[in-house]
């Protein structure tokens, strides 16, 4: 649980931090410089993305948007099933949004507002399994899928992570700073059953945090490269980011068509963040700061 | 509970009051279940078979039956493989060289945002970020072309500031160098990928920094600032101190991270691991020694031997720096 520090932590800037614009502005030109080196690269991705191979190719490179999208868009379709590939991914992301929402939300109820038997221990559990790098199961992994039968199949990619660690913590920290615990028992008295508590009191209260691990799960899965890449055999099913990978192992690349691919599978993200950045940015390091 | 304590004393309930009493006692283990069945199934069980499976020889294609017990066989074989040394070395060469210059941009960094400026805060955050939440296979292609070698902007750029009348006297030394090839020439290949993985990373630990400075108290600042300290001096006596135990959790992160790099190496050699296997992470040799040779047995003491490597690179960061950060906590 986070404890509220007492003494005042609003950011503090030196009242003579002001009176120096030189020292001022340089530092907004250092702070922008960075900016703009971390954002080029995808401006350029959309900008390589509109030109043809030999605009790409040529010197001095193009800074601005080309006429080639629509031959980019065909050449893209014409390599891979790209509709398909971008659907796959959907799926797949939402699928895992939706069960994860559901069942980390449900295990970090339970953990934020039941007292029961063994529940540190458990949740000790949790927290520990978080430490386990993923790498280290990843070949009896791929024998589960197999003996599951489901070997290039969607399912090999979000049912296994659906109750995560992470997602269940994360739910717990925001439960228990979110929610009294005499609803808990308001609502008993009322006669409803412990899962109604939780879908019909519980759920609705903790809704921005659920929205938040909704998007991290979303983004985790839709970024998710290694795992498609072992499962995943068939290009009807590839995910995008394994879409991308076919198309760049080619011996003659097309550079546009590839980028336009890589352009449209950071475009959702570019999204989401647009719309969200606070939540994802506090989300994602409440979930690693907060242990 | 005092439910249980009542129920126990009468035990001539109705029925479904005794229904109730018992859907109230299961809850929280069902609600938590989910959990603890998955994990047993995908993340318990996996670990202990690779355990099993690393003193194995398996091909899978042959069927569970082929497989056959030869102790450590894997892992003697593995201490002589020179592939399995280089994986080591570049693996630890780019989670050095792109791990450390991550922490040395993020402090001052995150510094200069939280107390050098008034405006902007968050956008400029926000851009230094989204490198970290941008799908990395997406991102290695991207650099990809920005490292090309005739045409790749990198190098134009390099060339444009090596050539300029304004810029030569700095960058014309570079002039014989280029163009560099990046992704074809072996010494290139390790730079290459960790200027994209610090280019990828250091947004997430600048935003972890801001959040350790912003439980660092404002009256330090002001009672420094009132014995006349500069700026310099309250970063490296108050904030430096004070942000010890973020930046031993950070650097934590790193090494676990940096350790399983896989899909940046992967894009960026074509999953080959590059010109004379200088950029196969341990990842890229575990994933390719699985699934391409199809030697499982191998691959998993592989795993193991990565996990011991990630586990004692952890608890030496532990036993160096992790005890002084925890001081200073207190």
């Amino acid at each position: 649980m986070a404890t509220r520090v007492v003494t005042d932590t609003r950011p503090w800037r030196s009242p003579r931090a002001g009176r120096n614009p030189v020292g001022t502005f340089l530092l907004y030109l250092v702070l922008c410089a960075l900016a703009l080196l971390t954002l080029f690269p995808f401006y350029w991705m959309f900008v390589l993305a509109t030109h043809s191979q030999s605009a790409i190719f040529s010197a001095p490179p193009p800074l601005w948007f080309g006429s080639n999208l629509e031959h980019n868009m065909e050449a893209l379709r014409a390599q891979l099933p790209f509709l398909r590939n971008i659907w796959n991914s959907i799926y797949i992301a939402l699928m895992a949004t939706v069960t994860t929402m559901f069942f980390c939300s449900l295990g970090g109820f339970a953990f934020a507002m039941y007292d029961f038997r063994f529940k540190k221990q458990l949740f000790a559990f949790v927290i520990t399994s978080l430490l386990i790098p993923p790498l280290l199961g990843i070949i009896p992994y791929y024998l589960i899928i197999q003996f599951l039968g489901w070997l290039d199949q969607p399912r090999a990619l979000w049912f296994p992570g659906m109750a995560s660690a992470f997602g269940i913590f994360l739910m717990r920290q925001y439960v228990a700073s979110s929610m009294p615990r005499d609803l808990l028992d308001a609502a008993r008295i009322d006669g409803a059953s412990e899962f109604r508590i939780y879908w019909s009191v519980a759920l609705p209260i903790i809704r921005p945090g659920l929205a938040t691990l909704g998007m991290l799960t979303f983004i985790g899965s839709w970024n998710n490269f290694l795992g498609p890449l072992i499962v995943i055999s068939s290009r009807e099913k590839y995910p995008i980011p394994l879409a991308l990978r076919t198309l760049q192992g080619q011996i003659q690349t097309e550079w546009g068509a590839t980028l336009l691919g890589t352009a449209l599978a950071v475009l959702p993200l570019l999204i989401i963040f647009v719309l969200a950045s606070r939540q994802v940015i506090e989300g994602l390091v409440a979930g690693s700061v907060k242990g | 509970m005092a439910q249980s304590a009542s129920a126990a004393a009468s035990p001539r309930l109705p029925w479904s009051t005794r229904l109730d009493k018992l859907q109230r006692r299961v809850a929280p283990y069902l609600f938590i279940s989910p959990f603890f069945i998955l994990f047993a199934i995908f993340g318990l069980f996996p670990i202990v078979f690779s355990m099993y499976l690393s003193l194995q020889v398996w091909n899978p294609i042959q069927g569970l039956g082929t497989m056959r017990y030869v102790g450590l066989e894997n892992y003697v074989w593995l201490m002589d493989d020179p592939w399995f040394w280089r994986s080591i070395t570049n693996t630890l060469w780019i989670a050095f060289a792109s791990g450390l210059p991550q922490h040395l941009v993020a402090i001052p960094l995150a510094f200069a945002l939280s107390r050098g400026i008034r405006r902007f805060r968050h956008p400029l955050t926000a851009a230094y970020f989204l490198p970290f939440i941008t799908s990395a296979v997406a991102i290695a292609i991207v650099f990809q072309t920005i490292f090309g070698t005739q045409f790749g902007i990198l190098n134009q750029a390099l060339m444009y500031l090596a050539n300029a009348p304004w810029s030569a006297w700095l960058f014309g030394g570079l002039a014989d160098g280029l163009p560099v090839n990046w992704l074809g020439r072996a010494p290139n290949i390790k730079p290459a990928i960790s200027i994209l993985v610090w280019w990828q990373f250091f947004g997430f630990n600048v935003v972890l920094y801001a959040a350790g400075l912003a439980t660092i108290p404002r009256d330090y600042y002001e009672a420094a600032e009132i014995d006349g300290a500069s700026v310099a001096q309250s970063f490296f006596h108050i904030t430096l101190p004070l942000l010890r135990p973020m930046i031993f959790f950070a650097v934590t992160l790193t090494i676990i991270g940096n350790l399983q790099l896989f899909d940046q190496p992967f894009i960026l050699t074509g999953g080959t691991g590059g010109t004379g296997q200088a950029g196969m992470t341990v990842a890229m040799y575990l994933y390719r020694t699985a699934f391409e040779w199809l030697e499982m047995g191998t691959a998993a003491a592989i795993s193991w031997l990565l996990f011991l490597l990630i586990g004692t690179l952890t608890l030496t960061h532990f036993y160096f720096f992790g005890r002084s950060g925890l001081e200073t906590r207190g």
